[in-house]
């Protein structure tokens, strides 16, 4: 289980890590290179495309090599299904106080539980669990 | 000095390999080479692409799983107290079928089909308390839920895997395209059971008991009895009325056998019965609202079948009018934790029973109320 447990969570392949370093490494080298150009450092004449083309790949390559990890990193975060938090209400049945806590297990709905009530000490009734789900906004559909 | 040297070639290099000709070149022979390939390897191509799309999912469905069936062993050492590792009794639990009646011959199938699930039922709860001796009879149906919803999950993974593995195998591209047109389906319901299991291990009411819930708000301080089986019932004053209010037994994981419980309760009143009513959730369509409330007639109840076939038989032989009112909601939600939406409508569906008691029935009437549902953390 532990074994599989590992498989899971290393969903990105070593191979591709190491595309991706390789892809930062030349992409760093070509982003100094074009920049060196436009430096000053180095002059061959009054051609520059070449050094804009260099920074452009580097640029390029960074943005796709950062893509992918940021890809691979929210890919991990779907794989857990989100669960809100279930609430329960209590009720007091003499003076109808409300009260809502979390859900705890043993809970069901009508089961009267310890809990006094906080108004007249009374027992107190289980009347609602649900969970609340606070919905994305509502897509605007045309029908 | 070699810097410059080596920075010099570079620029040079790449001067010469963006010469305005040269690069056509390129790109001609690029655009042609693409088209070639897309004739001849289209197929292939679009197949490969399917396949890296159902593998993503096929993970993702390995990962749900496998919590799954942490979740179960981490709640039966909690709840059941076993002394040894109940781990490969859960594993021989997660890989249980039941085999459907022969039905060549329809008659007397649905006897055959309720004898089937019956040894089920039972096979199952007897292996439930092996593996968690010191559960009651409450935690041991919410376990038996529990393992069942990850017994579905390990199905549902089994199912996507073997379609992957033969596309793969086969390099078809229909046996692949089979299992990639319902994976968003496939997915939604594992992300669902995924969602009950944790709701089954709490003992949670889930959506699905919208129906019971409506009948315990009915029952509430009333006295109940116990009636075939595993359901129980009150007569509750309703509106002039006489209401015998039926739900299966809670707060544990149960949805009893409520075709047997109406028609006991028909036979005790020797037919003498004005009305049935049968509140259910249902499916709903998309751009439904979830917890809409709905009327019509029939028996509202699902599963296997076995419960509406004796119910509408008992309806018949008396005559009997039956109504039935729906909370619609997703199947998501159906199995999750109930959503604040669907316990509202609880409110909503008892007020359409009222509604519908006072139209179809006079005073002095005697009608039957059924909430049908998994009557989980919904007591009586």
């Amino acid at each position: 289980m532990s074994g599989n447990q590992n498989q899971t969570t290393n969903r990105v392949s070593s191979f591709v890590l190491i595309v991706v370093f390789l892809t930062l490494a030349l992409s760093l080298v070509a982003l100094i290179f074009g920049a060196t150009v436009l430096a000053g450092y180095v002059n061959i004449g009054s051609d520059l495309t070449s050094a804009y083309i260099l920074l452009a790949l580097g640029i390029l390559g960074i943005a796709i090599s950062g893509y992918v990890v940021v890809e691979a990193r929210r890919r991990l975060m779907k794989l857990k299904v989100a669960v809100s938090p279930v609430m329960t209400t209590l009720e007091c049945k003499k003076c109808g106080v409300k009260n809502t806590r979390e859900f705890k297990r043993g809970d069901y709905i009508f089961k009267e539980t310890e809990d006094p009530c906080q108004k007249c000490n009374d027992k107190m009734l289980i009347t609602a669990i649900y969970k609340e789900v606070k919905d994305k906004e509502k897509e605007h559909l045309q029908f | 000095m070699s810097i410059n040297v080596a920075l010099m070639g570079v620029q040079v290099k790449v001067a010469q390999l963006f010469n305005t000709s040269d690069w056509t070149w390129v790109l001609n022979i690029a655009f042609y080479g693409v088209f070639v390939a897309f004739i001849f390897y289209g197929q292939k191509i679009q197949m490969y692409v399917m396949l890296n799309e159902v593998g993503g999912s096929l993970f993702r469905l390995k990962y749900i799983k496998e919590e799954g069936r942490k979740i179960a062993v981490e709640t039966v050492k909690e709840i059941g107290k076993p002394q040894a590792d109940p781990t490969d009794k859960i594993d021989r639990f997660l890989e249980y079928f039941t085999i459907g009646p022969q039905s060549l011959d329809p008659a007397g199938v649905v006897w055959k089909l309720e004898h089937i699930l019956d040894v089920r039922d039972t096979r199952l709860k007897d292996e439930v308390k092996l593996m968690a001796p010191a559960s009651d009879e409450t935690q041991v149906n919410n376990l038996e839920n529990t393992l069942e919803a990850a017994s579905a999950l390990n199905f549902i993974y089994k199912i996507v895997r073997h379609y992957y593995l033969l596309g793969k195998k086969t390099k078809n591209l229909y046996v692949i395209l089979q299992i990639q047109m319902i994976l968003p389906l496939v997915m939604r319901e594992a992300e669902a059971y995924a969602s009950a299991l944790k709701a089954f291990a709490y003992g949670q009411p889930i959506g699905d008991g919208a129906g019971a819930l409506v009948a315990a708000k009915l029952m509430h301080g009333y006295e109940t009895r116990k009636v075939e089986k595993d359901c129980v019932v009150a007569s509750v004053p309703f509106e002039g009325r006489t209401a015998f209010v039926i739900k299966a037994e809670g707060p544990g994981g149960n949805v009893g056998k409520p075709g047997d419980a109406i028609k006991t309760v028909i036979e005790e009143n020797e037919g003498k019965i004005a009305m049935v009513i049968m509140i259910d959730a249902a499916l709903k369509l998309e751009g439904e609202e979830l917890g809409e409330v709905a009327e019509g007639v029939g028996a509202a109840i699902g599963g296997p079948g076995v419960d509406q076939y004796k119910i509408e038989d008992s309806l018949v032989k008396y005559h009997i009018p039956i109504n039935a009112v729906i909370i619609k909601e997703d199947v998501g939600d159906a199995v999750s934790p109930l959503r604040k939406e669907e316990f509202d409508a609880t409110d909503k569906a008892l007020e359409r029973v009222k509604q519908v008691v006072m139209e179809k029935t006079k005073e002095g009437d005697k009608v039957i109320i059924a909430g049908i549902g998994n009557t989980i953390g919904i007591g009586q």
